[in-house]
């Protein structure tokens, strides 16, 4: 579904990320773990179309996207969610929702201003999606609240829920667990994998949090400084030495 | 702390030494061929160092004065009470805007002819003012060059009459479209542009168009204007005395009513209403719209926006054209309703009003608009005398405006929404 290889991103003289190479199948969720600053987030920023990289192929669904435009690449169906929450936040909870399906909806101006027969399905089609998603993530109380009112917590499951209503085959999560407490990661646990068994979802997902990882992973991807350390499964990735070396290293 | 503010008062106070007395305190004469410096009257002296004063205090109890001004919010009604719930405040909105719109269609009926005129401008600040809210207020981007629309209507009409004879109601979508081409056109320098450097673009873009229409004398006439531009027609009836344009009618004559020139002044009030009514219902379609809340999208964050598959581009260029298209409008309006414009028209001062007045309406709110529109045309007419103070009591306006209520008079409702409860059952996605 998703291959990049040897993708490297420079900044100025820094090597951000350098030869690193990933592949997520279909209904996989491979993780991205690595201490601060190993360049996890620039290689979202990559395959998100963010960054244009400095070297390497990205190649979703058979066609290659270096390079692409992020929204472009968002809309033939990968989209991401950010370290620091990004909401639309001086918008309801809904609206948030909705501006997600533009691409789902009749954006001619004058089908609007009418409401033609096909605008008005595809609206409502879509507000039932909003609502099907808010009920998901337990936020359907919440559905009219401006997005920026929202627990902390709650933001990052309307995060994920935004991405989910444009109906993504790759779902690219950046640290959902940073900042939940242990009762909401478990939640997030128990979604990100119904994601995978029910939605039909691949997850590409940057954690910290290593029970996190290692329960719900089916490959994991080290990275430290930029390089690609270690790549396997759960298993595999515990009793890997450089990776032990270079996290004990660290802490 | 009682140190530190002691120091800062002084300094304070020194400034507006330095600054007030050599403005008011020297005034340079002319005598014969030479020019002498002589020192004003006592009374100035003692104005400026009441003023020296005056700073002074203020600066040192200045934590004590802010306190006591922030118990002064509890007065203002609008502040310290509970938030309307939302349905209600949607509702309210609605309630609001019907009523000034009822009020606005039987204001020609019962107030003067000057009344009149002064509501149908008002109604050119109005629409005017919802257009920019699409830019500034609900998009985002801080367009200081707004007039530039304004003037490529008035001058589309103007010159479509003076060249080839074209009427209003001809020169109105050709006006609009024009000026909305003009939007789009500008839009591309500006995509990347965010904050201060769009505001320069725009404000210079502005200024160019100004420039432009008074030098190319050839077509535009300068600064010397363009006159006789018609009044609207109904139907080809004209309002004046006497029938201008060969081929339409009069409109007492028709009607067989003696004639009135205050018939002219409230035909151009009503269209210029309906025109708004129009604007209105349309942008506020436009808000719940998908477009109306990429625009907001784009506003809150564009990078979320971007990761959404929303282009900036596409987003940015509708808000511009869109915004641009109704001050073409307005403009076209502007130019019937003066006979005559020229340059001065478009100054870069029309381009603040409306920005203060979609600022003070509160930002994305309709209503709000409506209302600072009316305050900021009506208040400096009603005030006359103090003509000269115009911008201070502006500028004033707009500090305590950032001070005590920074999200403007009435900050935009948001949509209500009701959702149907879905059942969250696995297979009902797929
Ligand atoms: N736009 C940029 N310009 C310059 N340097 C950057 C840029 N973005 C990231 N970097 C640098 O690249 C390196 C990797 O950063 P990155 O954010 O990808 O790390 P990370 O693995 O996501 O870390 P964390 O776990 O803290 O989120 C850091 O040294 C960072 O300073
Ligand atoms: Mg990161």
């Amino acid at each position: 579904m998703l291959e990049v290889r040897d993708l490297s991103m420079r900044f100025g003289g820094l090597l951000a990320v350098d030869q690193v190479s990933l592949d997520v199948g279909e209904r996989e969720i491979v993780s991205i773990i690595g201490p601060n600053g190993a360049g996890k987030t620039t290689v979202f920023n990559c395959i998100s179309g963010f960054y244009r990289p400095s070297g390497g192929t990205i190649t979703f669904k058979g066609r290659p996207i270096q390079g692409k435009p992020d929204y472009k690449i968002s809309r033939m169906g990968m989209v991401r969610t950010f370290q620091h929450v990004r909401l639309f936040s001086r918008m309801t909870v809904v609206e948030n929702l909705l501006v997600a399906q533009h691409r789902h909806l009749n954006t001619n101006l004058f089908a609007g201003l009418i409401k033609t027969p096909d605008y008005r399905k595809r609206e409502e089609k879509s507000l039932e999606r909003a609502a099907y998603w808010l009920e998901r993530v337990g936020l359907m109380e919440m559905a009219n609240r401006d997005a920026g009112n929202l627990a902390y917590g709650q933001q990052r499951r309307l995060e994920i829920a935004r991405c989910m209503v444009t109906e993504p085959e790759v779902l690219m999560l950046d640290e959902p667990a940073a900042g939940l407490n242990p009762n909401e990661t478990r939640e997030l646990n128990e979604l990100i994998v119904s994601l995978k068994e029910d939605y039909c979802v691949s997850v590409l997902l940057i954690e910290h949090d290593m029970s996190l990882v290692m329960g719900i992973s089916d490959r994991i991807n080290v990275i430290n400084q930029g390089r690609p350390l270690a790549c396997g499964t759960p298993e595999e990735i515990r009793t890997n030495d450089d990776v032990i070396k270079a996290y004990l290293g660290e802490e | 702390m009682v140190a530190q503010n002691f120091r800062h008062a002084l300094f304070c106070a020194f400034i507006t030494l330095i600054i007030s007395y050599p403005i008011l305190g020297l005034n340079l004469e002319a005598r014969g061929v030479s020019i002498t410096l002589t020192g004003a009257e006592t009374q100035t002296y003692v104005g400026i160092a009441l003023a020296v004063v005056i700073v002074f205090l203020f600066q040192l109890f200045r934590p004590a004065i802010m306190e006591t001004l922030g118990q002064v919010k509890a007065i203002n009604p609008m502040i310290n009470r509970e938030p309307m719930p939302q349905e209600k405040r949607v509702k309210f909105e609605r309630f609001a805007l019907i009523l000034i719109v009822l009020g606005a269609m039987f204001w020609p009926f019962i107030a003067s002819r000057g009344a009149v005129d002064l509501a149908t401008l008002v109604l050119i600040y109005i629409i005017l003012g919802l257009g920019l809210n699409v830019v500034v207020g609900l998009a985002g981007l801080l367009d200081l060059g707004y007039v530039a629309f304004y003037a490529v209507g008035a001058y589309t009409f103007g010159l479509l009459f003076q060249y080839y004879g074209f009427s209003f109601w001809m020169s109105l979508p050709i006006g609009a479209l024009l000026a909305a081409t003009f939007g789009f056109v500008l839009g591309f320098p500006v995509l990347r542009l965010r904050g201060d450097y769009l505001a320069i673009v725009t404000l210079g873009f502005g200024e160019i168009i100004r420039i432009l229409l008074n030098n190319l004398t050839d077509l535009t006439n300068g600064p010397d204007g363009i006159g006789g531009i018609p009044d609207p027609t109904l139907f080809g009836m004209e309002f004046g005395r006497r029938v201008k344009i060969e081929g339409n009618t009069s409109f007492h004559e028709v009607f067989n009513i003696p004639y009135d020139s205050a018939h002219k002044v409230i035909f151009l009030y009503l269209i210029t209403l309906i025109l708004a009514v129009f604007t209105l219902l349309v942008i506020r379609r436009l808000i719940r719209m998908p477009v109306g809340r990429s625009w907001e999208a784009l506003r809150e964050d564009e990078i979320a926006a971007r990761s959404l598959g929303l282009s900036r581009t596409a987003v940015k260029l509708s808000a511009f054209t869109i915004g641009a298209f109704f001050a073409g409008f307005a403009g076209t309006i502007f130019a019937s309703k003066q006979g005559f414009i020229s340059p001065e028209s478009f100054v870069f001062l029309e381009s603040a009003i409306v920005l203060a007045i979609v600022v003070l309406g509160g930002m994305g709110s309709q209503l709000g608009v409506i209302l600072a529109a009316i305050a900021v045309t009506i208040l400096p007419e009603l005030a006359r005398e103090f003509s000269e103070y115009r911008m201070l009591v502006f500028g004033a306006a707009m500090v305590l405006m950032m001070v005590w209520r920074p999200q403007g008079l009435l900050p935009m409702t948001r949509v209500h929404i009701n959702l149907k409860k879905q059942e969250a059952g696995v297979t009902d996605h797929a």
